[in-house]
């Protein structure tokens, strides 16, 4: 029998850097799978189900799961839906991507004027650029845009948007703004305010989401010039009231970024996701370069397209709640392009135009050009059919 | 069979005879196993065989009886079990009958050879009267029957476990040994013999050492054999305090002081071999007062197993003088040395665990000597205290540290570069490192680094790349350790402006002439990937330009040829380092969407030398390369689709590869990977997938620890299949069910609760993934029959009251998913469950978040399920 050998490690680590390798692979898978169960847990139902009935109805009954104390609904109610955006930003995949574009109020094509314009709305010149939703929290910050894709994940002066030792934000503090990036300055340009620092703005009219965006979107350093912990610059566009100067204003004023149109918001509205007609959008070839759809290369196609959704009942429709009818499609084309209900298709608007009646869609002459981006995730609207038609 | 000549043969310089005997041999074997065994017995008996053939016989019968690996192994111990009764008597006869061989080299190996045999009979209960007479040749003369016999004694005790012995047996064995080891055995050769077969016997003495006066005895004994003239019986007998002190920690009380001044005289005057284990006797001490210390955070609670009697505390004041003055032995080039281990080393280290041990105790006990020694002319004091200072960052609290280390750092700088000897050097570049990995990072206000100091310690740690070889892997050491304590992102690094100059210094040091024999290169390549990982989205640019460069690096390993098998390996070692250092950037790049997008680009090339690298043959280099892809497969996603009609073949080898199991594993983790990203691209291959996993499963081969990631692997495939998965259903069903059954309870040590719960994660784990992936399709139906058995195991596990958060986590998760997807189908099964309220309301009022988490979504399914 040989003596035992007791020698100890010497001048070394621990642990091996192999051994670390292997450790954080298996990390990393872990959290792969923690989030692909987690998007099949929440997205394929509790999420959609719950956001899709969410909007205008009662919110109070979308909600089994969080309401136990009346007096507290409403709160819980915008808190489970703040929390579900910072959940999703996660995700990935096509149901993230059909998630994202509902969180995002979207404006109608304004066709006519609204009552009371000159009192009851704002009106501002929208930045030409990606829309997206920025999420900060955690020490980081994440914007995605309305397929759901990420556009950047940074560091921000946003409450929560980076990590710094000092930790002036709460770990529980977040903040979910309304965007748009403007690619040539690098700037995110703050177009509404839905949640700052932990605080939802969900159920805030316009008027006090934007003056609470004034103030605290400056007080937070989010509009300083880029640095270590501050990747973009943030900044708030003008807001004018819709009285004939603001208008004046808004059309003709002189930004730092391209315009893209106007922005319509009506003062008493709430924050709403999806189509709505208390958001408006305005374009014309002096405040937008993108009056009419441009193709990759910036040029006009020879026709105007609209993006649909084929029903069950072979209806094409539009986005809009309730859906406006466009048109039905030919049986034969189903069964050739393996069509199924739910598919978005991409038509063409062809000479015949479309036809109103009474402002009422009456024809459309549409011509199949096949399926739509798989990117997209949902319909035009109604009115950017009729603002095709008035150009 | 003329055996002697064969045997004889077997040992030719000649190859060929040497082969056609070895053939000769194997044919007899397998011919004829018991003639085989009893004819070696026989040489091995036989007094007029030579000395060589005798051996050698005895070599393979032991080989005959034990094998390292597990399988073959239980192979052989059933073939011994099941030979025939009369030749194993006979073959145990002739084995006794040598142990009294004048030969020193035949009872020398015959011992082993009895012990293996009593390692499989003893637990049978066969062969009883073994030790009966292993015990009356003890009192025998001549003195070399007595002393086989002891060794005899010593391996038995290795062998079997003390369970199997009795009491009374056990008695009767030690007295033997404490007899042989006493003073009044005059043979030296006999005394070694039984202070060795003590230190096995130990382990047997649970009931002597709780009696008084049967311990007193033992224990005088033991102190007085480390007092004998013969160095050997010394060392042994030091061993076997070491061991004392770990098994009967709690007994030593009345001891400590003896064994204090013992030691301490052995570490002063006694020759190296001795001095060591007197030193490691400390050493294990320490070992068992930090885990006390760890376990029950310094306080002793009545229900504990062992309460700390803090003997290093109370010995301070001696112990650390002693070792201080060990620090002073140093061998002149040990640095260089990989094997080395003498008593500055081993005094230096239990200096560590002092300081591990009694925190800031230590500190105004060492403090002095670094001062008085640090600026000596001799580099013998240098060296030691730095060494000193060195092994005291691990312990005391950074509030007590940092004020000496922001004096201290100065110094060491400049040491680092100035001081003419390359050992003080060394250890310098060594206590940065220990700097940097205890003091970064800690929330003490005082910071360490500033931005006026960092500049210079980057400089002098890549200047140090460019020393001798051991100096320079110690100063990769310290920059890794640096790197880390800016981990984390979005946090500010000041290391960030350094990032391409220290990069480059990495590339440059695996270039260098004189990497070969040391472990210089893996150094520098470890700590590149360190400070990859550790590296703010500054400098993602810097990070994407290495890929191409360390592609690059591995493409010239690919295209060398015609190396000699040293070189090969050399090649190996290098694209392993390679891959690991590529994997590392692309979990890196891959884990934000901006710089994904920019890597992309290189997905193919790199795709590309990984399979070149498949083609060559080396464990670790697969499984660092079949890290690498998972981590591409998950950047890439769908279109990883197109690597795999080449990939697959490799990832089918991997899976294979039950003797190298942790490639096994790895590859079964890159399968999810695989998954997740390529969704239902992936059927075309499930078949083969599937077959293999559930191939593997059976196996007694395969290493046990893979099993659980397997079941895993299981939910990723179905979640990514969806209902294609209920051609595989019935299989990985009736897997997971008897896998299941056996995981519910669990009946054994630590180390078996953890391999039950991670068994049961996987299997839950599989699970989810199956109710997931059928959810919303036509074939949920097939899942129902299933739900009674899953649901009865949720609540096997929760009654068993010993899961950990994470089974408690998936386990939730689990009845969600079965709710969500089975609906009201399963709504009158889950209300009867335990889990649906007793465990679910446990969970939600978890403390853990995620266990929270997947309780609330358990809730929800489980209200839809029940409402509709």
């Amino acid at each position: 029998m040989a003596p035992h050998d007791i020698r100890r490690p010497f001048k070394r680590a621990a642990i091996s850097d192999q051994q670390k390798r292997r450790e954080l692979s298996l990390l990393r898978q872990a959290q792969n799978r923690r989030d692909a169960q987690q998007q099949a847990r929440c997205l394929a139902s509790s999420i959609l189900s719950l956001q899709s009935a969410a909007p205008e109805s009662q919110p109070e009954q979308s909600d089994i799961e969080l309401e136990t104390v009346p007096e507290a609904e409403q709160e819980s109610e915008a808190f489970s839906k703040d929390l579900d955006v910072r959940q999703a930003s996660k995700l990935r995949g096509p149901e993230v991507r059909k998630w994202f574009a509902r969180q995002l109020m979207l404006p109608e094509w304004m066709i006519d004027v609204p009552d009371r314009l000159a009192q009851d709305w704002y009106v501002f010149a929208r930045p030409a650029g990606k829309r997206c939703f920025v999420v900060s929290s955690n020490g980081t910050t994440v914007s995605r845009q309305r397929n759901g894709s990420i556009l950047h994940h940074f560091p921000s002066a946003l409450p929560a948007g980076a990590k710094i030792r000092d930790g002036s934000g709460s770990a529980q503090s977040y903040c979910i703004l309304d965007c748009i990036f403007h690619e040539l300055d690098q700037t995110y340009y703050v177009i509404d305010m839905v949640c700052w620092n932990g605080y939802s703005l969900y159920d805030c009219t316009a008027e006090f989401r934007f003056y609470w965006l004034n103030s605290k979107l400056e007080e937070s350093g989010a509009c300083n010039a880029p640095s270590h912990y501050h990747k973009f610059r943030f900044s708030a566009v003008p807001v004018y009231n819709c009285d004939q100067s603001g208008l004046h204003a808004a059309y003709t004023g002189v930004v730092p970024y391209a315009k893209d149109g106007l922005l319509f918001y009506n003062k008493h509205a709430l924050y709403q996701t999806g189509n709505t007609p208390l958001a408006l959008v305005w374009k014309d070839e002096n405040c937008s370069q993108f009056v009419i759809d441009t193709d990759g290369k910036g040029e006009i196609p020879s026709q105007q397209q609209v993006v649909l959704e084929l029903q069950d009942d072979r209806k094409l429709v539009t986005s809009d709640d309730p859906p406006v009818l466009f048109g039905c499609l030919d049986g034969d084309i189903i069964e050739k392009s393996g069509l199924h209900t739910g598919n978005l298709l991409r038509f063409a608007i062809g000479d015949g135009g479309l036809s109103f009646v009474d402002g009422k869609l009456e024809k459309a002459d549409l011509i199949y050009l096949g399926k739509s981006n798989r990117a997209r995730a949902f319909a035009d609207s109604y009115s950017k059919g009729f603002q095709l038609k008035s150009l | 069979m003329e055996v002697t000549q064969v045997l004889f043969n077997a040992q030719s310089i000649d190859g060929t005879v040497r082969k056609n005997a070895e053939e000769s041999l194997k044919q007899f074997q397998e011919q004829n196993l018991p003639g085989f065994l009893l004819s070696l017995s026989g040489e091995l008996a036989n007094e007029e065989k030579p000395i060589e053939t005798r051996k050698l016989a005895g070599l393979i019968l032991k080989n005959a009886l034990d094998a390292k690996e597990q399988h073959r192994k239980f192979e052989l111990v059933q073939r011994w079990l099941s030979l025939d009764a009369t030749a194993k008597s006979q073959i145990k006869a002739c084995l006794l009958q040598t142990l009294s061989s004048p030969v020193f080299d035949a009872h020398s190996t015959t011992s082993q050879v009895i012990a293996k045999v009593a390692g499989i009979e003893l637990p049978q209960k066969q062969w009883p009267e073994l030790i009966g007479s292993l015990l009356f040749n003890v009192h025998q003369i001549p003195a070399y029957a007595k002393q086989a016999t002891l060794e005899t004694l010593g391996y038995l005790c290795e062998e079997v476990s003390p369970d199997v012995i009795d009491q009374d047996q056990v008695n009767k064995i030690l007295t033997a040994v404490v007899q042989g080891m006493s003073a009044s055995e005059g043979n030296i050769d006999v005394r070694l013999a039984a202070t060795r077969a003590l230190y096995n016997a130990l382990g047997f003495a649970q009931a002597n050492f709780s009696n008084d006066m049967e311990r007193d005895y033992i224990m005088r004994v033991v102190c007085e054999a480390t007092l004998s003239p013969e160095v050997r019986i010394r060392q042994a007998a030091f061993e076997c305090l070491v061991s004392i002190s770990s098994t009967y920690y709690e007994k030593l009380t009345p001891y400590i002081q003896d064994i204090f001044n013992i030691t301490s005289k052995a570490v002063r005057e006694d020759e190296e071999p001795v001095a060591l284990q007197a030193i490691e006797f400390w050493s294990s001490i320490c070992d068992e007062e930090i885990d006390i210390l760890e376990e029950y955070g310094g306080e002793f609670t009545g229900d504990s197993d062992v309460p700390c009697f803090y003997f290093i505390k109370k010995a301070l004041p001696a112990l650390v003088p002693m070792l201080l003055e060990t620090l002073l032995k140093q061998e002149e080039d040990q640095d260089q040395d990989e094997g080395a281990w003498n008593i500055a080393m081993a005094g230096g280290t239990c200096l560590g665990l002092v300081a591990q041990t009694v925190g800031d105790d230590i500190v105004p006990l060492v403090v002095p000597f670094v001062e008085e020694n640090i600026t000596k002319p001799d580099w013998r004091q240098r060296e030691a205290a730095t060494y000193a200072f060195g092994s005291i960052l691990d312990g005391p609290s950074p509030e007590n540290l940092i004020p000496l280390v922001n004096v201290a750092l100065t110094f060491m700088l400049s040491a680092l570069t100035k001081d003419p000897n390359s050992h003080v050097k060394d250890t310098t570049a060594w206590a940065l490192g220990r700097i940097f990995e205890f003091l970064l990072g800690s929330a003490v206000d005082l910071p360490i680094i500033t931005q006026a100091n960092c500049q210079q310690i980057v400089t002098v740690l890549l200047q140090s790349m460019k020393d001798t070889p051991n100096v320079a892997e110690k100063a990769c050491g310290a920059l890794y350790f640096l790197a880390q304590g800016y981990e984390g992102e979005g946090e500010p690094s000041p290391l960030t402006p350094f990032f391409q100059e220290i990069a480059q210094s990495l590339l440059t040091v695996t270039h260098r002439e004189d990497v070969g024999d040391s472990r210089l290169r893996t150094a520098a390549y470890e700590t590149l990937n360190e400070v990859v990982r550790c590296s703010t989205v500054e400098t993602a640019p810097l990070v994407l330009q290495l890929v191409a460069v360390i592609m690059m690096e591995l493409h010239n390993t690919l295209e060398s040829q015609k190396l000699s098998s040293e070189e090969r390996e050399k090649q190996s070692e290098l694209q392993g380092l390679l891959c690991g250092c590529l994997q590392v950037i692309i979990q890196k790049l891959g884990s934000s969407e901006t710089t994904k997008y920019a890597f992309m680009q290189y997905a193919d090339q790199i795709m590309g030398l990984f399979l070149r690298v498949f083609a060559c043959r080396s464990a670790t280099v697969h499984e660092e390369a079949m890290l690498a892809i998972g981590a591409l497969a998950y950047a890439t996603g769908a279109d990883f689709a197109k690597y795999m009609p080449e990939f697959y073949r490799y990832l089918e080898m991997g899976l294979q590869n039950f003797e190298e199991y942790q490639v096994c594993a790895v590859t079964v983790g890159v399968v999810g990977d695989i998954s997740r990203a390529l969704e239902e691209k992936i059927v075309p291959y499930c078949d083969g997938i599937m077959t293999q996993l559930l191939k593997n499963l059976s196996s007694n081969q395969l290493h046990r620890s893979v099993k659980p990631p397997i079941f895993s692997c299981f939910g990723d495939i179905a979640l990514a299949v969806g209902e294609y998965f209920e051609k595989y259903l019935m299989w990985a069903m009736s897997a997971l069910q008897s896998a299941a059954d056996l995981s519910t309870h669990i009946a054994g040590d630590d180390e078996l609760v953890e391999y039950t719960n991670s068994l049961r994660n996987g299997i839950l784990e599989a699970y989810s993934g199956i109710f997931q992936g059928f959810k919303n399709s036509p074939k949920t139906q097939l899942l129902i029959t299933y739900a009674p058995h899953i649901l009865q195991f949720l609540d096997g596990i929760y009654m068993e009251k010993d899961m950990d958060d994470m089974v408690m986590k998936t386990a939730i998760g689990v009845l969600g998913d079965l709710a969500d997807t089975l609906g009201n189908h399963a709504s009158s099964m889950i209300q009867q469950s335990v889990s649906s309220k007793d465990f679910l309301n446990e969970c939600l009022s978890s403390e853990d978040l995620l266990v929270k988490e997947s309780a609330q979504w358990a809730k929800l399914a489980i209200s839809r399920a029940i409402s509709v």
